[in-house]
């Protein structure tokens, strides 16, 4: 099931991000186009890092969902909260 | 059962499938005329089977993505066919396991993370010395013995292959030989290269498992020490993942450098670009690889029936997906037969997509990186010794050149 949950605020929208171990192959697409964002453990599998980045980052996980083999990331965009 | 699958359907104008190619980065006609079908139509294979073929990007990705779909070789309507004949002579000569890329869920998921530690980014990273040297090396013999060259046979052949030794733990006096072999892989004549490179490797890990340290370490050791060692993996599995690596990792390679050294002495502007800016690198290996889709045509069976895009596929039938023309999808890439380093939307599926994308990219993707890098550098004044329309184009399985004749 879903691991990790990180939020990311960007011009008042919040991005959601998370990634399903048990599907990950081990691509590293993700690490590759985000990796502030994405990690590989020893194993190859994807771990989801918890970035303070500042906003305007949503595209970009959004890219790395999109290249994802095995739709292992989902991102979600929420309004923020208030 | 009969009755509803695609060989059921009436008799109807079918296209042959794969499109033959007459450029190797441009859409061919033929995939044009399959789409205004719609992005799942139906074709004929080369034996006349009735088939299925995916040409839009987005279904590609949805069918490969499907778990309905199987990749298995022995079902009855299995359509794709034997890439490599030499394949054939090998099967016949024992029994084949072919670890990875005939496999289905739950084995193919298992058995995939026995080997992807060997495949991460940081693992890729520790390779770029070795790459670097070898390539270096052949630069160094390339520009000794003065133009001309056939970069094919003097370049882009032998580099995949000695990175494969130097992954695998070939001891370097058993070069020379895994190079021939390798070489002599496609010639269609004589499937026993195969052999004697799986005979081969087997001996290897029986010297690597017996005689530790007496040969340079590499992938075959770190398994040994790891899954074979546990028991999760066996000696024989080992073997012929070490043959995956190799079929899916020589002539793909060798030929993503050629067509990208043609590629870019084509584009001569951006050419240019690409060596003064190396920022241009990894948008230049995407563009590469888009626009080339060296693959002809990925292939699966259906296990279930299966909607998609307005057609019912039945359990049974073949589908076979077109990287070219998924990778030529208009609605995703803005005028798609235009050769462009420069375009953000990476979204190929060149290396595949689902469980099964190609577990060796990012090597292929440092190969190409150090291959292409380094040829500019060290030969700037590098250009092609024939007329453009002269270099021999090569199709079948995958598209390449059967030669590269430059000057300097």
């Amino acid at each position: 099931m879903a691991a990790d949950v990180a939020g990311e605020e960007q011009e008042g929208v919040r991005v959601r991000v998370s990634v399903d171990r048990e599907i990950c192959v081990g691509a590293a697409q993700c690490v590759l186009t985000a990796p502030e964002f994405f990690d590989q453990d020893d194993e190859g599998i994807v771990t989801l890092l918890d970035s303070r980045a500042p906003g305007g980052k949503a595209a970009l996980v959004e890219d790395a969902a999109r290249l994802c083999p095995s739709r292992a990331i989902t991102v979600v965009r929420e309004p923020a909260a208030g | 059962m009969t009755d509803t699958t695609i060989a059921g359907t009436q008799e109807q104008q079918r296209p042959d499938f794969p499109v033959e190619r007459t450029c190797p980065y441009r859409l061919p006609e033929g995939y044009g005329a399959l789409r205004s079908q719609g992005p799942v139509s139906e074709v004929k294979l080369y034996d006349g089977r009735p088939m299925w073929a995916v040409t839009g990007h987005e279904e590609a990705r949805a069918i490969l993505s499907d778990p309905r779909l199987s990749s298995s070789r022995t079902h009855e309507n299995l359509t794709f066919p034997v890439p490599i004949p030499a394949l054939g002579a090998l099967d016949e000569a024992r029994p084949v396991r072919s670890p990875l890329i005939a496999t289905d869920a739950p084995d193919h998921t298992a058995r995939r993370r026995l080997f992807t530690p060997q495949f991460t980014v940081r693992r890729m990273a520790t390779l770029r010395d070795g790459i670097q040297a070898i390539v270096d090396e052949r630069l160094d013999r390339i520009v000794e013995q003065g133009p001309p060259a056939n970069l094919l046979s003097d370049y882009a052949l032998p580099i995949p292959s000695m990175v494969i030794c130097q992954l695998l733990g070939v001891p370097y006096e058993d070069h020379e030989f895994f190079e021939e072999e390798t070489r002599r892989r496609f010639d269609p004549v004589n499937g026993d290269s195969m052999i004697h490179l799986y005979d081969y490797m087997d001996r290897l890990v029986e010297r690597k498992t017996n005689e530790p340290g007496t040969t340079p370490e590499g992938l075959l050791d770190d398994l040994l020490a790891s899954q074979v060692k546990d028991g999760t993996l066996d000696r024989p599995g080992l073997v012929m993942f070490a043959q995956e690596l190799l079929i899916g990792g020589h002539d793909t390679t060798a030929n993503m450098i050629s067509l990208g050294t043609l590629m870019l002495l084509q584009h001569p502007e951006q050419l240019a670009e690409f060596t003064a800016d190396d920022s241009l690198m990894a948008g230049t290996i995407e563009e590469l690889l888009r626009s080339l889709s060296i693959v002809a045509s990925l292939s699966r069976v259906a296990t279930e029936d299966i909607e998609i895009a307005g057609r019912t596929i039945r359990a049974g039938d073949g589908i076979l997906i077109s990287p070219m023309a998924a990778n030529h999808d208009e609605a995703v890439f803005a005028e798609p037969d235009a050769f462009d380093i420069h375009r953000s939307n990476h979204q190929h599926i060149a290396f595949g997509y689902g469980r099964h994308q190609c577990i060796g990219q990012n090597l292929a993707r440092l190969e190409m990186e150090i291959a292409l890098r380094s040829l500019f550098a060290r030969i700037p004044t590098l250009r092609l010794a024939v007329p453009d329309e002269d270099v021999p184009i090569r199709q079948g399985m995958l598209s390449g050149v059967l030669a590269l004749p430059v000057e300097w």
